[in-house]
């Protein structure tokens, strides 16, 4: 029936094609890859969430310099140690015509908990209550600072829509990885965007939602037509062809071919991906030695990787935290100093060198590959021998869940926007029960990393928790836990007239919804 | 012919047997599929439960049993990345991939018979001395290249050309999507076919001049004009056509090949069929996928050499399908 409408709606709006043509403004758009499903709870990615800004809208959402502005909340405030309460936006309507009430955010929240991608975002919050139509009630377990944080993942789905069993059978709310499902292939969220086609891989097409609660927005954007196109340099050509309007993301190789067009203009950005590698203290006993571990360190030259290889399009990290992070710590600089690491390597023992394996993903981050054979040629200079190889990610992971090379490459982005996700998942000490630590392939283990970032989770001061963070990377960068090289940066293109600038983050969720187009 | 046909469909079977015998030896090597089903952060429990639910901690003995109990009624197993059967996304590509081969193979008979002819007849002539200089070029230069190129001057530069995707499809037969009944959909589909026949034309240029040079040479050939035949009634009537025997034998076996060269165009130019698809399905760890596509391939492989050798008898009545004493 929803086709139905719109089709009247189409009709209508035919009819008056002849005077609204010349404002119908359509973005033919083109990313690498389109989103593997249209449930937004079925996997935590940023095509997802992307898809999930596109579609619906959350309580509050992060602005372009790490903050928050309120979206589907009108105001919130802190109760108690454990409680926030949101009060909701009035008015707000799904794509289907219902009405947006504290119910959805409910059934959204009991979802949210049941997914297992979501789930561990989730993990720290006991309830979300409803306390009249118009008001909710966060509550965490203990009192926890990322309370706005997680909002941000917080996309009430129309409870309605979602509730009762489809043409199969099946519950229309049930979240399936493995095959196709109601939520998977249906959509009614609060967004800017109404999904009007798609097809899986191929093409999907979005019009703009005729309700949508947020008359002020300035967004002018009617129709979008979503083509991935996976070939950086086709993705680049059929932008300068005139084929699409905006192109994400874009190879540091094409900037100069966008620069130099007088038909785009080349947005950037920093990012907060940080590129790193591990060195595994279990499997070699070399690398439990803090001064060999510093002499690695010290022998990277991080800055020429991001000048030579990234041409500039990273920023070099001397620490996991990104500028804008609580954890960001001004003191942490990178440190190459080879004449500092020869010295290190000597006062360990080991002024003849060793050999080390070294593992990284050919296809994953921005030029891995050519990073690690970078860094080996480095290490070669403090007669540590490299043996390196690269792989397609399919094959790279699970050799890095066998922890497979004494140096492995990992990058992180960091889903809640914090410095504690970077520790909880990369650098505290390993341990299956609590699940910390699962992508610390060194081993590397502190108990002061351990405890402080365990305490910084139950911390909702920003000033002290701000120096609890940072006071982690300090340990992190004296022992030398990981060997930091940059955070990735972003970077969009699109037509002249595509003012883009506005919208893109460093979250990487484009608010399409808000686009001008001139 | 009806032995001959069962004997294909037996050999047919053989092959796409040995194929997923192959494909599941390969299996652990193709990566973890649930790396791109679920986020980098779910737990390692999560992990092992998806992995359980997929079926893809049973030993690889378990899990090509029950592939091969499935494939025998038809069900080659669901894609992971489209949420469909594999055949049925396999299938959905297909008139994609065969349009654009179709598109190539055209030019190159349209292209490479009179070329070769022509620098055959004349070899001296500054046309044929040109053609073949041209074809060393060709031959030499890798299709994403000559793809890249195209896209460079005849879309980015001069605007003349879309730079990807099939543009306006039409439906016919309520399931075939077509690109050959609209003027955006042959628009598009020009540059696609111009890349990927230019790998096979010098080659089948050559062949032709080749092979028409030796049957130039020959005693009925001679024998033709010392009978006063026109030498256009020489040239095409008796030339010719036993020219295309062995160009009709190796044109079969490069159209599979074509196929497989598909993958490269495809991904280039942001075609929609099936060589696009299986380079995705690799990345992705879509194993059922990739299973399929290749048993798929397999499979056309040996329609194709079939199709070839009925052909074969077509143009050449004296050869013997079933490979018996006459």
């Amino acid at each position: 029936m929803k086709n139905k409408l719109q089709l009247m709606g189409g009709l209508f709006c035919a009819g008056m094609l002849a005077f609204t043509v010349a404002d119908a403004k359509t973005l033919r758009l083109a990313y690498d890859a389109d989103p593997v499903t249209l449930d937004i709870h079925e996997q935590l990615s940023g095509g997802v969430l992307q898809l999930a800004h596109m579609t619906f809208d959350p309580l509050i959402r992060w602005t372009k310099d790490l903050g928050f502005e309120n979206r589907l909340a009108t105001s919130h405030e802190r109760l108690n140690d454990t409680t926030v309460r949101f009060n909701l936006r009035k008015g707000v309507k799904f794509h289907s015509g219902n009405p947006m009430t504290a119910a959805d955010f409910s059934w959204t929240f009991d979802r949210l908990k049941n997914s297992q991608d979501f789930k561990g975002i989730f993990t720290n919050f006991s309830a979300l209550n409803v306390i009249d139509d118009y008001t909710i009630d966060l509550v965490t377990t203990g009192p926890y600072p990322l309370v706005l944080h997680t909002a941000t993942y917080i996309f009430p789905m129309d409870r309605k829509f979602y509730t009762g069993t489809d043409s199969n059978g099946k519950d229309k709310g049930e979240i399936v990885k493995n095959g196709a499902s109601f939520a998977s292939t249906n959509v009614s969220g609060t967004g800017p965007f109404t999904v009007t086609s798609r097809e899986q891989g191929v093409k999907i097409e979005f019009e703009r939602f005729a309700d949508y609660w947020d008359k002020s927005s300035p967004g002018n954007v009617d129709k979008i037509v979503f083509t991935p196109i996976k070939d950086e340099q086709t993705r680049v050509a059929a932008l300068l062809s005139g084929g699409v309007d905006m192109i994400a993301p874009v190879s540091p190789n094409d900037f100069g071919q966008i620069r130099s067009s007088s038909k785009a203009d080349l947005v950037t950005k920093a990012g907060t991906r940080i590129i790193m590698f591990q060195m595994n203290q279990e499997r070699r006993a070399e690398l439990k030695d803090i001064r060999v571990r510093q002499a690695i360190v010290h022998a990277v030259n991080n800055d020429a990787i991001v000048k030579k290889i990234m041409k500039g399009f990273a920023t070099t990290a001397g620490q996991m935290s990104p500028k804008g992070y609580l954890g960001h710590n001004p003191k942490l600089t990178p440190r190459f100093d080879l004449q500092e690491a020869r010295n290190l390597m000597k006062e360990a023992g080991y002024e003849n060198g060793f050999t080390l394996t070294m593992m990284a993903p050919n296809n994953r981050y921005v030029n891995d590959d050519k990073i690690a054979q970078a860094v080996a040629v480095m290490l070669s200079k403090i007669n540590i021998k490299i043996d390196l190889q690269t792989m397609p990610k399919a094959q790279y992971w699970p050799m890095f869940d066998d922890r497979a090379a004494d140096i492995m490459m990992i990058g992180w982005h960091s889903d809640t926007e914090d410095s504690a996700n970077f520790n909880e998942f990369l650098t505290m000490t390993p341990n299956s029960d609590t699940g910390m630590g699962a992508y610390n392939s060194g081993n590397y283990s502190s108990s002061f990393v351990d405890e402080y970032t365990m305490a910084a989770n139950q911390e909702t001061d920003p000033a002290k928790r701000a120096s609890m963070l940072q006071a982690v990377e300090e340990r992190i960068y004296q022992e030398a836990g990981i060997i930091p090289l940059h955070w990735q940066n972003l970077a969009w293109a699109a037509r002249k007239g595509v003012n883009i600038e506005p919208i893109v983050n460093a979250m990487n969720f484009p608010y399409l919804g808000d686009l001008v187009i001139d | 012919m009806i032995q001959f046909l069962l004997k294909r469909l037996l050999q047919a079977m053989l092959v796409m047997s040995i194929i997923s015998i192959a494909c599941f030896a390969i299996q652990d090597s193709l990566g973890d599929p649930t790396r791109e089903m679920a986020a980098n952060s779910i737990s390692s429990e999560e992990r092992e439960l998806l992995r359980e639910e997929l079926g893809l901690n049973d030993s690889t003995i378990v899990q090509f049993g029950r592939f091969i109990g499935r494939a025998v009624q038809g069900d080659l197993g669901n894609s992971y990345f489209f949420k469909e059967p594999a055949m049925t996304v396999i299938l959905k590509k297909l008139p994609a991939t065969l349009e654009l081969t179709f598109a190539a193979s055209i030019l190159i008979i349209v292209i490479s018979i009179p070329l070769g002819v022509f620098t055959a007849i004349r070899p001296r002539h500054w046309f044929s001395r040109l053609t073949m200089a041209i074809s060393v070029i060709g031959i030499s230069i890798p299709v994403f290249l000559t793809a890249i190129g195209l896209i460079f001057i005849f879309s980015v530069t001069l605007g003349w050309m879309p730079s990807f995707g099939r543009g306006e499809t039409i439906e016919i037969w309520g399931y075939w999507s077509s690109n050959f009944f609209s003027g955006d959909g042959l628009l598009h589909i020009i540059m696609p076919a111009v890349a990927l026949s230019s790998i096979m034309l010098p080659l089948f240029i050559r062949l032709v001049r080749a092979e028409m040079l030796e049957v130039l040479s020959t005693e009925y050939v001679k024998f033709a004009r010392a009978k006063g035949l026109s030498s256009y009634k020489v040239y095409m009537k008796h030339a010719l056509k036993n020219t295309m025997l062995p160009v009709i034998t190796v044109g079969g076996v490069q159209i599979g090949i074509m196929v497989a060269y598909t993958i490269l165009t495809e991904s280039v130019f942001q075609w929609p069929g099936m060589g696009f698809m299986f380079l995705e399905a690799v990345n992705r760890s879509d194993i059922p996928l990739i299973t399929a596509y290749i048993m798929f391939v397999g499979f056309l492989f040996v329609v194709v050499n079939t199709l070839v050798d009925l052909l074969y008898g077509v143009i050449n009545p004296m050869v013997d399908l079933v490979g018996g004493n006459k």
